[in-house]
């Protein structure tokens, strides 16, 4: 996994509540595997007309904020499926962070698993943030992982809260796997006693 | 300390911890189905393989044909809906799998139905699943969660899931349900009053005479709508109704082995004076049948009610949702939903594809006729089996229903099992949100009875109604 220390860049404003992550990629698509061009089918319904036109009313499709690395959304952003893919889609269009007043549970765990950072600011400068990225179009964001901290385009910072094992391991881009590994002999003495105690689940 | 059903179940899973508030858990039960190949592939590509092929359990579900099975893979014309099933008898296969119910398997269905209807989900297991419906298998009083590729792949690598401890929210419903008022309905209730961030980060405890009433089919659809809570599990306490369900099933203990599981089982409800982090309660002697009108499932009425307006809403969030929810449904404030025009009718599902829904749909289907195209997709082959055995295909048939296999269809739609543009369909499913079954299809939620009733009547009505309660 690749480390998230720090990322500055252009940011755009999602103003709906509740985006699913059948918004993010509709299901589908999910039977694409993830080759070139995927991150073409990022938010592919709210992004593309009938005739598979740009939208002009979808912010993306917007000159200035094409470019976008980081996204500042509305409420309970990736609520739904846990379909992985919704974060495979935004990273292959270069999203490295979701700033929003609140997350899905399971698509919260699957950004933090590809080095995506997910930010919780509470609602109230999530739209003020917005505000600032609507008055000035390509404006940029900086999302500090080490000092937990977002800049928005006037210079104010914020301060955001993440779990202090989550902070290391998008640091470090460290894989579960490995941590779960140096733990075998604990394992394997737990399933031990464990299918001892409950035999028919061995 | 007195410790609730959850607690219980998490601390005796705990392997090791890492901070205060972190653990490395046992998983007992991983379930596994053809959307999960982003895991394997990864799992493949480190060299590794699934680390306890028997505690993993895999069933065809959502790319599965809910027509022309006969034909079984054959029916697949799709060539990457075809690539899903191919490459899930694969991965199986080079992970030395065995429960592997596949398209053609007798056993085959929707994961969170199949796990319980075989006695696969346990009380107080810890269970995954590559699924945000996993909450489902909560209802025997397991946590069951849902996760990302990435976790699963972990789990497959080492049958471990490092997780961070929910919070607990129990939420309490008093009081007997009124006739013709189901588990569906109360679930709807529970998401329209506490939204579908209600429940974010927390593991869910049902509670209360209304769900202690319930069959487990009821309790098994409560769970599964936790996810709509966006809760990490939803959970019941086991009790005789759990135990007399899972007696003789295929995985349950047997023998001296069931003595011991009930001794195990009877130890887990939550204890008196147990804390929760937060309470709700709700009194089921004021719920009525439920639908949406909405994108979310929160946006959830009584059938006796009018679409809302978002100037009644408090936060802005909320307002501008029910904004853009009334322009994709194509509704105005105020309409009353009773008597709303359908196009389609679909039950099934893992929230309602269980043998009681099918049987409750089908009291109200008997002798009448649906208006409009509608199918049913049993939850499982055995479900449809045994549904066909009482004769229930046979009145949904004559009612005009296509009566078709079984499989996810269209409450995921992966399948191609998808609604059109602009139609409005009566559904038994679990989620409402724009494009869910289908580009531009609008979705009513509610339970299969009301689905029924929709059906003959090709609007939204009150199934009570039809059932002379009203």
């Amino acid at each position: 996994m690749q480390p998230f220390t720090k990322v500055t860049g252009v940011a755009a404003p999602l103003e709906l509540a509740n985006i699913d992550t059948d918004k993010i990629i509709p299901a589908r698509f999910l039977r694409r595997l993830r080759e070139p061009g995927y991150e073409k089918l990022a938010f592919h319904d709210i992004r593309y007309d009938a005739d598979g036109k740009d939208r002009a009313d979808f912010v993306l499709n917007q000159a200035p904020y094409k470019s976008a690395k980081i996204l500042v959304a509305g409420a309970n952003f990736g609520c739904g499926s846990s379909r992985e893919a919704a974060v495979y889609v935004m990273w292959d269009y270069g999203i490295r962070s979701v700033i929003a007043p609140s997350f899905g549970d399971i698509h919260y765990g699957n950004e933090l698993q590809n080095g995506m950072l997910p930010v919780v600011l509470p609602d109230a400068t999530c739209q003020k943030l917005r505000q600032q990225l609507r008055d000035q179009p390509g404006a940029q964001i900086t999302v500090d992982l080490e000092t937990q901290t977002v800049t928005g385009p006037d210079g104010a910072t914020y301060r955001f809260e993440i779990d202090p094992s989550h902070k290391e391991r998008l640091l470090k881009g460290l894989d579960d796997i490995g941590l779960v590994m140096q733990n075998i002999k604990e394992i394997e003495a737990f399933e031990k006693k464990h299918h001892a105690e409950l035999p028919w689940l061995a | 300390m007195p410790q609730t059903l959850f607690e219980k179940i998490w601390n005796r899973h705990v392997i090791v911890k890492r901070g205060e508030n972190e653990a490395l858990l046992h998983v007992d039960r991983n379930f596994v189905h053809e959307g999960s190949f982003h895991a394997f592939g990864a799992l493949a590509a480190e060299g590794r393989k699934v680390r306890k092929p028997r505690q993993t359990f895999a069933t065809a579900d959502h790319y599965v044909p809910t027509l022309n099975r006969e034909k079984g893979e054959a029916a697949v014309t799709d060539p990457e809906m075809r690539n899903m099933l191919d490459l899930f008898a694969k991965n199986t296969r080079a992970n030395d799998i065995t429960h592997y119910y596949s398209l053609e398997h007798p056993q085959q269905g929707i994961v969170h139905v199949v796990g319980p209807e075989l006695g696969i989900t346990q009380p107080g297991l810890v269970i995954t699943c590559g699924d945000s419906h996993t909450p489902t298998h909560g209802a025997f009083g397991a946590y069951a969660v849902g996760i990302g590729a990435s976790q699963l792949k972990q789990i497959l690598a080492t049958q471990c899931l490092w997780q961070k401890k929910p919070k607990t929210l129990r939420v309490t419903v008093d009081g007997a349900l009124p006739p013709g008022v189901t588990a569906k309905d109360i679930v709807l209730a529970i998401i329209a009053k506490i939204g579908t961030a209600g429940g974010t980060s927390h593991a869910v405890e049902f509670a209360g005479a209304a769900i202690r009433a319930l069959s487990m089919e009821g309790r098994l659809t409560v769970c599964n709508m936790a996810t709509e809570l966006g809760a990490r599990s939803g959970m019941v306490a086991p009790d005789d109704t759990t135990y007399t369900y899972l007696a003789g099933r295929e995985f349950a203990p047997k023998g001296s082995h069931w003595d011991k599981a009930l001794q195990f089982w009877r130890s887990l409800p939550t204890d008196d004076g147990a804390r929760f982090d937060r309470e709700v309660t709700l009194a089921a002697a004021q719920l009525a049948p439920m639908v949406t009108w909405g994108t979310s499932p929160e946006e959830a009425i009584s059938i006796n009610a009018a679409v809302p307006d978002p100037a009644s809403a408090g936060d802005a969030n909320k307002r501008s949702h029910m904004e853009q929810a009334l322009r994709y449904m194509e509704l105005t404030p105020g309409t009353p939903v009773d008597g709303l025009k359908i196009d389609r009718a679909f039950i099934g599902t893992c929230t309602n594809g269980r043998i009681e829904d099918l049987r409750a749909a089908a009291a109200v289907l008997k002798g009448r006729k649906s208006l409009v195209p509608a199918w049913v997709s049993p939850g499982s082959t055995t479900v449809k089996r045994q549904a066909e055995a009482e004769g229930l295909d046979k009145i949904f048939i004559a009612a005009g229903f296509d009566w078709r296999a079984s499989g996810c269809s269209s409450c995921a739609a992966t399948n191609g099992d998808t609604v059109p543009a602009g139609e409005r369909c009566a559904s038994t499913s679990n989620r409402n949100f724009e494009g869910r079954q289908g580009k531009g299809a609008r979705t009513h939620l509610m339970s299969p009875a009301m689905v029924a009733a929709a059906a003959v009547t090709g609007k939204l009505t009150d199934v009570r109604k039809l059932m002379g309660i009203q």
